[in-house]
């Protein structure tokens, strides 16, 4: 791994990954590997599944101009969000060069984010699109599809055997890859505490973690998360600094 | 009471009206010296500054100008023009407010003055505080946070007018604090809807009244002369003594259970009892080993800032009632509330600073001719020098109260927020009224003007905010609010006080059935961080009580009555307070100084004089480093004195400095008094041949570049942005009760902190977070003064092993968990785990 200027460490540390790694692939990369429904799929430390077989990059909770919705509020959040979360973004489609790429809806914070976007962001999006598909899944927070973007907005999709969605299906979860509960885990070792994002699988559903830099998490312990997985058999692949960590749900607590 | 006879009560030759000469005269009273003298004074038209103790009638000293003032005037008849409040009295604690108003309406209404008092706090009604709008009382007591909310109204002027007083009390513990910087831009905006307007600051010792006679004037390009000083000299000297213990005095810790047995029979023979500790944790540990040998059945109560309110007021109000034979409180009990007989203050674990000691020894006995009666109960061996030092300082007087210090800049934005509520400002004129406020004299035009950006747009350098303003500038040049809402949002976030997100603890009971009923007893207030920690069955002591962690529902922390003596989670640790400079330097002092180890007590003597013996011990300005080998680690200890904050930065620091030189240290641990720090390789040798210079190890450029790279991965400075993006109206508070459920609640502030920080890392909020963190939480200021002190004056000794001085940190090691960088450490060995599994 190239030597870390000090400078670059000021940046978050995802943005920071990813300006560091996004030539690497595979283990180099960080990355773990897990099945899902049958279908292989690689869980990307800078938050991104890749589907080797289909050529797809699935991405979840992007929440981009969450700064500027909160700003039509009153509260004036930092407007770097999105030009933040676009660079991760386009780092880890350097990487995979996928055929498609999947984002899962809540793409925006709000309604009029997609619209509002500022010009210098809509060509950068314009730029990762080109030369692939790309399908806007609808989130709560933007139900009504994209303004002005490449790409086709949808409600749900079928494809390559799994089905994706934003919120996970309470009755149907075989093959479901979900976003909306932004998961993340605890670990314990020796009354130390650690909680990052991660992916969450029991080898038939498959939650996101947010990719949004703005993003927040909600623990696996949380009522939300109840009834979607078989704990016996649920892992989380925690984001960690540099690589995936793939703990077992009974175990996260020591 | 006598009368007190001095030379200045006949010189100023005040005469007082009729009713309270009546008053005093059938009390068999009469006025005090320093109470004519202020009266005179603020007569006379000075803004003036009383320093008295306890126990010296502050209180009416303060309102003597008021109240005189007021019946001259004489009652108000009926139909008159409306008329504004005369006194305004500001009180750091809402308590007190109401405190002050019941002790001061009983002379009032005794001599039958024509004087309208009333509080308005936090928990003022609607109703009554619309009402006070209209028809103001003459004497108005209240918190700074109510003065703000005042002074960002329309009506402020017609309301502040007619002002002729402000009293400001306990105005020493309020000046320090953001809470002050609040209330000098505040006090500035006053002046300039009532410019006749003049302060009167109650104040108890502090080490440079100047600073606080500054601060009751205008300031900025033309000051006004300070205040005038009316200072009351100390009563009978306290009479206090450190616990005399044929114990054995533990080595480490901070909860003396050692010397409970002691401190209970020094209960039974006093009528009341405060005992004062330093942390929440403290309290409850003590309060339940009192409790596991009362065998007397004593009523010995709990008094701490996570406790119920209504527990607390219940506490309160038994302690004035002289119904409780003691009570074991935290720095809650500090402020000048009326306690009742108490006869003895016994003080558990050092006091950490002599002002602070003075503060809470005044508790007992209010009479302040008579002696008061004090215990020190040290916690471990450093603590006993620590609290003979500050026994030498209450008997000197010395005073080591903080510096006023700079005004902080999220308070600066939020009340700039304020005054474009209450009217369209200018801002040239704003900007002269804010520097007319001592903390913010030194304010450049240039910081204000980032600052008004800030509030209008967040001030980022990519201004793509410009159409959702929360202020704008009118065609005449004045700064106004963009909305009705933003003067609401406003209201809802004033202050600046910031809690740690709490959640209410609520005893419940297991049913036959097992599941968790509803209901049950609310026991107080717990941080979320804390619990966080925590799984379920867990048991800690929390409100005198052995817990069991149930789950969190909603808002709420369920715990059932645990039935066990043992706690399994120890530390709940709220509010430690670190150890004053001026201590520290007088624990530096005793070290040095064999002569004054005659005053402590044998077994410290000669804990002292063995490592005189084995090692050696610094003199006040050196450094002592010792470095041993222990089991397979190597161990370095440096003795700085500088509190457990500036250590913990300095381990930080060293740690990666120590990285680089390839000593391989695993971790540190701080306490108030030293820094140990351990390593796989051996330190000691690596210094003597020279691999390490200690010079340049404990050079002050680490607080260069290391300190930047170390900030970048530091989650203090987090937790100080946070309290900054709320104080400064960036990120709303939240508000108990009215969250909405689930995740949208809000937005982390670490992760704005991240991204502001890649992308903006000159940003105002940045700065004003590292202004705050170099005095607060990382003591940077003190870590440098320590460094620039100890330049060429660093001792090393390689020892074979362990020194007596070094026990006690080393029982700390194991106790604390390793702060630092090893996150990802513990996630490697939980996945490995897995490896294994899979492997096998």
């Amino acid at each position: 791994m190239p030597f870390a200027p000090w400078k670059d460490r000021r940046l978050m540390h995802r943005l920071g990954l990813a300006a560091r790694t996004a030539t690497l692939t595979g283990r180099e990369a960080g990355s773990e590997e897990t099945v899902v429904h049958g279908v292989a799929a690689v869980c990307d430390p800078l938050g991104a599944l890749y589907l080797p077989d289909a050529g797809v990059l699935v991405v979840s909770d992007l929440h981009l101009e969450k700064g500027a919705a909160f700003a039509r509020r009153g509260m004036m959040l930092p407007p770097y969000d999105t030009i933040a979360t676009l660079n991760i973004l386009a780092a880890v489609i350097a990487r995979y060069d996928p055929r498609t790429v999947i984002s899962l809806g809540d793409n925006f914070h709000d309604r009029k984010g997609s619209a509002h976007l500022p010009d210098d962001l809509r060509s950068l999006i314009g730029a990762m699109a080109r030369g692939r598909d790309w399908i806007w899944i609808n989130g709560n927070h933007d139900p009504d599809g994209t303004t002005d973007l490449p790409g086709t907005s949808v409600d749900e999709l079928l494809y390559g055997g799994l089905v994706f969605r934003h919120e996970p299906s309470l009755t149907v979860g075989k093959g479901e890859v979900a976003g909306h509960l932004h998961p993340s885990a605890t670990v314990r070792r020796r009354e130390k505490y650690v909680r990052r994002p991660c992916f969450a699988t029991d080898g038939l559903r498959l939650l996101m973690p947010a990719f949004g830099v703005l993003a927040g998490g909600l623990d696996l312990n949380h009522k939300a998360m109840h009834g979607l997985f078989d704990r016996q058999a649920l892992v989380a692949h925690l984001l960690g600094h540099d690589r995936i960590y793939s703990v077992r749900y009974a175990n996260l607590l020591g | 009471m006598d009368l007190v006879e001095t030379p200045s009560a006949g010189r100023d030759a005040v005469s007082l009206p009729r009713p309270f000469l009546k008053w005093f005269a059938e009390k068999g009273w009469a006025p005090r010296a320093h109470q004519l003298e202020l009266l005179a004074r603020a007569q006379a038209g000075e803004n003036m500054l009383l320093i008295a103790p306890t126990g010296a009638g502050k209180t009416l000293a303060g309102f003597l100008p008021s109240l005189t003032d007021l019946t001259s005037r004489g009652k108000i008849p009926p139909g008159s023009a409306f008329i504004g409040i005369h006194t305004l009295y500001i009180s750091p604690l809402k308590a007190l407010a109401v405190d002050i108003e019941r002790n001061l309406m009983k002379p009032v209404s005794e001599m039958g003055l024509p004087v309208t008092i009333e509080n308005r706090t936090g928990d003022t009604p609607q109703a009554k505080r619309q009402r006070q709008k209209l028809t103001p009382p003459d004497i108005l007591l209240t918190t700074p946070e109510q003065v703000a909310l005042l002074l960002a109204n329309k009506e402020a002027e017609r309301f502040f007018k007619d002002l002729k007083y402000v009293v400001l009390d306990e105005l020493h513990s309020l000046v320090t604090s953001k809470r002050g910087h609040l209330l000098s831009l505040g006090l500035a905006r006053i002046r300039r809807h009532a410019p006749q307007m003049q302060t009167i600051g109650l104040s108890a010792t502090v080490a440079d009244p100047m600073d606080l006679q500054r601060w009751l004037v205008p300031q900025g390009e033309h000051p006004s002369p300070p205040a005038g000083l009316v200072h009351v000299q100390g009563g009978a000297a306290p009479d206090i003594t450190i616990l005399d213990t044929d114990k054995r005095i533990p080595w480490s810790g901070h909860v003396s259970t050692y010397a409970i047995p002691e401190v209970y029979e020094e209960i039974r023979r006093h009528k009341t009892t405060l005992i004062f500790v330093n942390t929440r944790f403290q309290a409850e540990l003590l309060f339940q080993e009192l409790w596991t040998i009362n065998e007397d059945n004593l009523p010995i109560a709990l008094h701490h800032g996570s406790l119920d309110a209504g527990q607390r007021r219940r506490v309160e109000a038994a302690m004035a009632a002289n119904k409780l034979r003691a009570v074991v409180a935290t720095s809650t009990l500090d402020l000048g509330l009326d306690w009742g007989d108490v006869d003895l203050v016994v003080h558990v674990g050092a006091p950490k600073g002599a002002s602070r000691l003075a503060q809470r020894i005044g508790r007992s006995n209010h009479r302040m001719d008579e002696p008061s009666k004090a215990i020190l109960v040290p916690a471990n061996r450093f603590e006993v020098m620590e609290c003979q030092a500050a026994l030498d300082a209450n008997y000197l007087g010395a005073q080591d109260t903080p510096p006023v210090g700079e005004g902080a800049l999220d308070v600066l934005a939020q009340h700039i927020l304020g005054m474009a509520c209450a009217e369209p400002f200018d801002p040239l004129e704003l900007y002269e009224e804010i520097t007319s406020a001592s903390p913010y004299a030194e304010l450049s035009w240039e910081m204000f003007e980032r600052a008004v950006d800030f509030v209008a747009t967040g001030g980022y350098a990519l201004r793509s905010y410009e159409r959702y303003a929360k202020i704008r500038k009118t065609q005449e040049g004045r700064w106004r609010v963009s909305n009705p809402q933003i003067a609401q949002q406003y209201r809802l976030n004033l202050g600046t006080i910031v809690e740690a997100t709490e959640l209410n603890v609520r005893l419940v009971k297991r049913n036959a059935k097992g599941t968790l009923g509803r209901g049950g007893l609310s026991l107080g207030k717990v941080e979320e961080y804390f619990l966080e920690q925590l799984v379920q069955g867990d048991t800690f002591l929390f409100a005198g009580k052995v817990l069991r962690f149930e789950g969190i529902r909603e808002n709420e922390c369920l715990v059932s009555n645990a039935f066990t003596m043992d706690p399994k989670i120890p530390a709940y640790a709220g509010g430690k307070f670190p150890l004053t400079t001026y201590l520290a330097d007088q624990v530096r002092g005793m070290l040095a100084d064999p002569k004054r180890w005659q005053s402590l007590p044998d077994q410290v003597r000669e804990w002292l004089e063995i490592q005189q013996d084995r090692s050696m011990l610094p003199s006040k300005d050196e450094l002592l480093i010792e470095t041993f080998p222990r089991g397979k680690r190597f161990f370095m200890i440096a003795y700085c004195f500088e509190g457990r904050l500036a250590h913990q930065t300095l381990g930080m620091l060293l740690t990666r400095r120590m990285e680089r030189l390839g000593a391989r240290p695993l971790g540190f641990v701080a306490t108030d008094y030293s820094l140990a720090v351990w390593a796989l390789n051996d330190i000691g040798g690596m210094i003597d041949d020279g691999r390490i210079s200690l010079t340049d190890l404990f050079d002050e450029d680490m607080l260069g570049d290391d300190l930047e790279a170390w900030l970048d991965e530091s989650y203090m400075l987090k937790r100080t942005f946070r309290n900054c993006a709320v104080i400064s109206g960036l990120i709303e508070r939240r508000h108990p009760g009215k969250e909405k459920t689930g995740r949208q609640v809000t937005v982390s502030t670490d992760l704005i902190y991240d991204v502001l920080r890649s992308h903006e890392p000159d940003h105002i909020l940045l700065d004003a977070t590292r202004r705050d963190a170099a005095s607060g939480l990382l003591d940077i200021g003190r870590l440098g003064d320590m460094l620039a002190r100890i330049k060429g004056h660093i001792t090393h000794r390689d020892l074979d092993h362990v020194s007596p001085l070094a026990v006690p940190i080393m029982l700390e090691i194991g106790r604390e968990s390793v702060p630092g960088e090893a996150q990802d450490a513990v996630l490697q060995e939980a996945a490995e785990e897995l490896i294994a599994e899979a492997l096998s």
